[in-house]
């Protein structure tokens, strides 16, 4: 018979018991709904860990300090540092050293200072921290009052909430207006007669201003804290924050170390590579270089790892529960055969091979398959949605924003609906086999 | 000797020692017991008997729904002992039809549908089944009411029904088992009149089993009688007694 033929049979067949029918096709549909919300919250939260993660560009970055600051200035006595090589300091030349290995996207250093702010003619302190153009992407700050600087050398600002609060409790009337940031800049001496060499890499302190136009008031600085000094409260755009030359935290150290280079070098640099991927084999290479670095790859493989586990118990769960769904179509094959004998004897009498029977009811198992998971994809989408929004009503509740929990990729529908037609036509396999083998003869003699 | 058969020589069925046993646990059941018959072209034949006389048995053989436990069925130059289960759907779809005493209708399709059945089976081309439904409907004068379902036609209408489905694959060979069996008096006749006429118009040889001997005598042209699972006698009706009457009870059970 031809596939179209058997099909409609098969559906005018499952259409005469619509019931029980339906009520197979519901049970896999159970099922795969079961299976699709459990990895859909699987995949969805994996991918908001993830997003999160990878936007706060703590996966594919790496973190560059000098060789000697990782082991401090008190590391072993004086005889055994002078042996050992000079370690490279972290300067210009670095830099661009560093920004033309393979792969490398941005290079930029980690500038904070902590300084005075004047605003309305009041005095405040605060962290200043140098953003790179490229943190406008980790999602910090979506959502933020105002808008990210207009453009990397804008003499802008962005603060955040706590600060901003603190010059105006109403934030929102902040943007626009002016604040003057008063800090110390660093300048080289010129090389005294009679400092000695150990004097070589001092500066001196100015006291400078700049006046800064408030553009946005954000929540939290992205990745605040790691690898720098605290979380900056008002940020600045990187490059305009290089120009200001302002005395760092670690430019006291630098002095006290054993630095010969008289060109302020950098405490730290941050180095961020296409993919999470490639972390490795550059951080191997910024070693070669004569540098520390790190990273949080480890960190961002145990998740992945976490995460499979995760996926592959929601998955087992969920197949537990289209393996009734199996026995239900199996049932339901069986018993439509036992009811259906007759017609069988009938089918054969009138010619049909064992072949025809057998897809008859095989065509009969995968379309109530394929409804049951199409239907399945469906209400487990709809699971996904129920869950997620009823997260969001409980974060809201918390003043915390919404996320999305649930997540439905393409493959996830595909393998749902294909998963669920395999199910069912394995299941087909056996009653449709019986059904085949039935003599005529016996079958039409069965009342 | 076999009776006469058709210009092409041929008979349309040529039984030779057939013998069909079912086992029962230990015991075995001869329900077709070493029977030898030969069935020309065109002929109408009733096969007669008792319940449990191996008629419906030998009729299932021929049609092709059972096998034999030993012997040979021949139709159309191939032995139906030899074939196998595609061939014989094969043989089942093309060469024979079937006509059942329950009509066997399948109560969820129209009666449209329920003639286009063997169509479907034999992959007729869509754009030609409805003509040829619409032609075994006529033969079987039910052309208007195609789209009523079995439940809602009588007995004698779903009868003919079942005679369109089995005539709609142009077969050579009908066999009606009982056909007359679920019917008044009055409409089994009408159907076995259409059998009559079917069997003149198309030329079609037709096997029928009952157990109406004053119907068979007056519409056949010869009547088998079977007893035990063997053949007791053939004989030519008196409508046709032109036709030799002959013995084929090759066991010596004989007359």
């Amino acid at each position: 018979m031809k596939l179209r033929d058997m099909t409609e049979l098969a559906v005018r067949n499952l259409r005469e018991a619509i019931l029980r029918n339906s009520l197979t096709t519901l049970g896999v549909a159970v099922g795969v709904a079961s299976l699709v919300a459990m990895l859909s919250l699987g995949v969805g939260l994996q991918q908001l860990a993830s997003s999160r993660l990878a936007k706060s560009g703590l996966f594919d970055s790496i973190f560059v300090t000098p060789k000697t600051n990782l082991r401090g200035p008190g590391a072993g006595p004086p005889a055994t540092r002078a042996a050992a090589p000079k370690a490279r300091p972290l300067d210009e030349a670095a830099r661009v050293e560093i920004t033309k290995l393979p792969n490398v996207i941005e290079v930029y250093p980690q500038i904070r200072f902590f300084t005075e702010v004047r605003f309305d003619g009041k005095p405040f302190a605060t962290m200043v921290a140098g953003m790179p153009e490229s943190s406008k992407q980790s999602g910090a700050f979506d959502g933020m009052q105002g808008a990210f600087f207009s453009s990397p050398n804008a003499d802008e600002a962005i603060l955040q909430i706590e600060f901003a609060k603190e010059l105006n409790p109403q934030t929102a009337q902040l943007i626009g207006k002016e604040l003057v940031l008063r800090y110390a800049e660093r300048q080289s001496l010129p090389s005294e007669t009679g400092g000695g060499a150990q004097n070589s890499g001092g500066f001196s302190v100015v006291p400078k201003e700049k006046h800064l136009r408030i553009v946005g008031v954000v929540e939290t600085e992205p990745a605040s804290g790691f690898g720098g000094f605290g979380s900056g409260r008002l940020l600045i755009p990187l490059p305009v924050a290089e120009t200001l030359r302002a005395a760092q935290v670690n430019d006291l150290r630098d002095v006290l170390r054993d630095t010969s280079s008289d060109k302020p070098a950098y405490a730290s640099l941050t180095v961020r590579v296409k993919s999470p991927s490639l972390v490795d084999a550059t951080e191997g290479k910024i070693k070669q270089l004569g540098f520390g670095a790190f990273s949080l790859l480890d960190a961002s493989k145990s998740m992945r790892i976490f995460f499979s586990v995760f996926d592959l118990l929601l998955g087992i769960f969920g197949s537990l529960a289209l393996a009734v769904a199996t026995l239900g179509i199996i049932n339901t094959l069986v018993m439509a055969i036992l009811e259906r004998r007759r017609e069988i004897g009938v089918l054969k009498a009138l010619g049909a091979a064992d072949s025809d029977v057998k897809q008859l009811f095989f065509v009969e198992a995968g379309v109530m398959g394929l409804a049951g998971g199409v239907f399945g994809v469906f209400f487990g989408w709809l699971i996904g949605q129920a869950l997620t929004l009823g997260t969001n009503i409980y974060l809201k509740r918390q003043d915390l924003p919404g996320v999305e929990i649930s997540a439905v990729p393409w493959w996830l529908i595909v393998g749902a609906i294909g998963f669920a037609l395999l199910v069912s036509l394995t299941a087909g396999l056996y009653p449709a086999s019986r059904a085949a083998k039935l003599n005529p003869v016996d079958a039409l003699r069965y009342e | 000797m076999p009776p006469s058969t058709t210009a092409t020589g041929l008979p349309a069925l040529q039984i030779d020692h057939v013998s069909r046993h079912y086992s029962m646990g230990e015991s075995s059941i001869r329900a077709v017991d070493d029977v030898s018959l030969v069935v020309p072209a065109g002929e109408f034949l009733a096969l007669l008997g008792s319940s449990g006389s191996g008629k419906s048995t030998l009729l299932n053989l021929m049609a092709g729904l059972d096998r034999p436990t030993a012997g040979s069925i021949v139709s159309g130059g191939r032995n139906l002992a030899e074939l196998s289960p595609l061939e014989l759907a094969r043989y089942r779809r093309n060469t024979v039809g079937m006509v059942f005493q329950s009509f066997n209708l399948l109560p969820r399709m129209t009666l449209e549908e329920n003639v286009e059945l063997p169509l479907r089976l034999a992959e007729v081309e869509r754009g030609e089944r409805a003509a040829r439904v619409q032609e075994a409907l006529e033969r079987v004068r039910l052309a208007k009411r195609t789209g009523h379902r079995p439940s809602e036609l009588s007995g004698g209408e779903q009868q003919r029904t079942a005679i369109a489905r089995a005539l709609v694959n142009r077969p050579k060979i009908l066999f009606a088992d009982e056909p007359t069996g679920n019917l008044d008096s009055a409409t089994g006749e009408a159907i076995l009149t259409l059998l009559r006429e079917i069997q003149s118009t198309m030329d079609m040889t037709i096997v029928m089993v009952t157990h109406e001997r004053h119907l068979a005598e007056r519409f056949a042209d010869r009547l088998a009688t079977m007893g035990d699972g063997k053949l007791l006698s053939t004989a030519a009706t008196e409508a046709h007694a032109s036709t030799q009457v002959t013995t084929q009870a090759t066991t010596g059970a004989g007359q």
